[in-house]
């Protein structure tokens, strides 16, 4: 079984390029160079140079010892949440970056749910000098307004996505309208492993270091490259791919995908899209997503911004479709208390995404012997506000 | 010959109008298509509304939004428009997004068209590629035309690609844009409408995207056999209502 992109942007039955013909040239452009460019000595020079000095790679592989303890395993953290800019996701605004600039392209789009993703390319374009608009849900500007603040700090542009429900999905929708509306001086900075092919390729392979670096450091560890578990959570599932990617092929590592449940599968209010989702076209690719019997794309639920997309990407489709992840739900509740067991036996306080991954642990039991790598994709600075208001801190 | 066919080789502009179904009433769309039959419209493309229509300027989102929220679907549409051929002759064509369409199964879409008597359609978002590959036999099987897009920053080897596998006419978007951005067409556009008629294409040609006007209209049909009006109808209905449509399109053509 291949878990990767084939030549036609597909995995297994899903990815694809479903777009209109006016972003053909674009991501025709895109498609044709990506492989090119990356494989370019100068270009790996660059991007693993910015990593290291700039983002501060590699992130530690912390061994959780309390948290090991208690439940009697053995679990190491990625700590991406050390990263510049707090998350995962400068890994693939730095190499997206540097694609663009070797494109040619002077203005850089983005869209935004929580602003973690704006951060992290409003940063990359400060760094390069290079203009930035960043889309974000009306919605999602209001309750996000110190990343909205770290944005134009940044030097970018936001634009209040104000069409249909206002939150990611919109703000995905306007940037896709902005790079039709700009197809020669633009490039598009997608900020997940979703979107037409080759965006989810190229995202999961610019996320692949965080696999890339597990590989080694666990040989320092342990004396042995693979563990028998990785996990991650997932929303579009950028920081999954990365966490998976050298692992996909190694059947002995087992892949646990956690999807927010939010107030619960069952209770209308959810994102748990490999369960409620199902076969459709969303911003581009052919995937599980969630929409209504008449394949209206409808708005997903979880406490944590980064997990409400309504879909899922392409590779973790085919991942949930073939049996090669195993997929786990976990609710708020479950999230926010696994986030501050994290807190107090580890002391560090992890993004409510993240504390999904977390939670598995009362959930499912593992050897002691077992060795797990969490991705911690992000620290929970950004999520203060939620930490205080439901634990009334 | 389909209805498209036959409209396409008479010695006239084409002018066809887009409206999205179940805007701004749910129950609007058979006297809309009435009407625009009645008032000299050529052909028209019905707009079944789709929550996330990438392709789509703010009018044509909105009024998306606003007809799901009427309570508009395929299923309904069907239904409003099953004894349209009692009333309406000219080409109609379903324009719509294609998970839609993917949800209520291609097929049984394009066999529901078949028996309504829609002629074609119009998908933004199923590439050629895909739609050549997987779909074109399923269409053809139904007689319904499949209407492809290009635009200006499409290549001379995919737009002949496009003409080949057309059997209808091509839907020349006038500019890299999403609906309803366009005011006026200049040097630039029309030196791209000059270019594409002087491809001498199988496919006439059709313009949309910034057409408004009587202006626009005699613009884009210097070029090409017609041109396709949407993000202006739908605001005149949206400042008008809908029973003086006849005023809007007696403006086009004056």
């Amino acid at each position: 079984m291949n878990y990767n992109v084939n030549e036609k942007g597909y995995y297994g039955e899903f990815g694809g390029a479903y777009i209109p013909e006016m972003l053909y040239p674009n991501v025709e452009e895109l498609r044709q160079n990506y492989l090119k460019i990356m494989a370019e000595p100068s270009f790996k020079e660059e991007f693993n140079q910015l990593l290291k000095d700039y983002v501060g790679r590699p992130s530690p592989l912390y061994f959780a010892k309390r948290l090991s303890k208690k439940y009697n395993t053995k679990i190491y953290l990625k700590r991406e949440d050390l990263n510049h800019t707090g998350a995962h996701k400068i890994n693939n605004t730095i190499g997206q970056i540097l694609m663009a600039k070797r494109l040619g392209k002077t203005r850089i789009i983005a869209e935004t749910g929580a602003g973690q993703h704006g951060v992290a390319t409003a940063t990359v374009c400060a760094l390069m000098g290079l203009e930035c608009i960043v889309y974000m849900g009306e919605i999602d500007i209001a309750r996000q307004a110190p990343n909205v603040a770290r944005m134009k700090m940044l030097g970018a542009t936001v634009v209040p996505a104000l069409s249909g429900s206002r939150t990611l999905k919109d703000a995905t929708n306007e940037a896709i309208r902005d790079w039709i509306n700009n197809p020669v001086d633009t490039h598009y900075i997608i900020g997940s492993a979703i979107g037409p092919h080759p965006y989810p390729d190229m995202v999961t392979r610019f996320q692949s270091v965080i696999s890339e670096e597990i590989k080694w450091q666990l040989k320092e560890h342990e004396g042995r490259e693979k563990p028998d578990y990785v996990v991650a959570c997932i929303g579009g599932g950028s920081n999954a791919a990365g966490t998976y990617y050298h692992f996909l092929h190694e059947v002995d590592v087992k892949i646990i995908a956690v999807e927010a449940a939010g107030l619960g599968i069952d209770s209308g209010e959810s994102a748990a899209t490999s369960v409620l989702g199902k076969e459709g076209i969303i911003h581009g690719c052919k995937t599980l997503l969630m929409q209504t019997k008449d394949g209206q794309i409808t708005e997903p639920y979880s406490i944590s911004a980064g997990l409400d997309y309504p879909g899922v990407g392409p590779m973790h489709a085919h991942l949930a479709k073939t049996g090669r992840a195993e997929f786990m739900s976990i609710t708020d509740d479950d999230a926010m208390k696994a986030g501050l067991e994290l807190c107090k036996l580890e002391g560090i306080i992890p993004a409510i995404e993240s504390s999904h991954a977390l939670a598995i642990f009362d959930y499912k039991k593992f050897k002691s012997d077992d060795i797990i790598v969490v991705s911690l994709s992000g620290r929970g600075d950004k999520d203060l506000n939620t930490y205080i208001n439901y634990f009334k801190l | 010959m389909n209805r498209i066919q036959q409209k396409l080789q008479e010695n006239k502009k084409l002018l066809s109008i887009y409206f999205t179904a179940g805007y701004p009433s749910l129950n609007d769309t058979e006297s809309i298509i009435q009407d625009l039959e009645k008032s000299g419209v050529d052909m028209i493309e019905i707009g079944l509304p789709f929550s996330d229509p990438l392709a789509d300027g703010p009018t044509i989102q909105a009024s998306s939004t606003q007809a799901l929220k009427n309570g508009m679907s395929t299923e309904v549409l069907f239904k409003q428009i099953k004894d349209i051929r009692k009333t309406v002759s000219i080409p109609l064509i379903i324009m719509g997004y294609f998970n839609p369409m993917l949800q209520y199964g291609v097929e049984a879409f394009c066999k529901k068209c078949q028996e309504i008597g829609i002629d074609g359609l119009i998908i933004p978002d199923l590439p050629v590629d895909v739609y050549h590959d997987e779909y074109k036999s399923i269409f053809e099987t139904y007689g319904l035309i499949n209407v492809f897009l290009i635009t200006p920053q499409t290549s001379v080897e995919r737009i002949n690609f496009i003409d080949s596998i057309s059997n209808g006419f091509i839907y020349m978007v006038s500019s890299a844009s999403v609906t309803g951005s366009q005011s006026g067409f200049g040097e630039e556009q029309t030196g791209y409408f000059k270019r594409i008629a002087e491809m001498n294409l199988k496919n006439p040609q059709i313009i949309g995207f910034g057409i408004s006007d009587n202006k626009t209209f005699t613009q884009a049909t210097q070029y090409a056999k017609g041109a396709i009006i949407g993000s202006a109808f739908i605001k005149y209905v949206s400042n008008n209502g809908i029973k003086t449509i006849s005023e809007f399109t007696k403006n086009i053509k004056e």
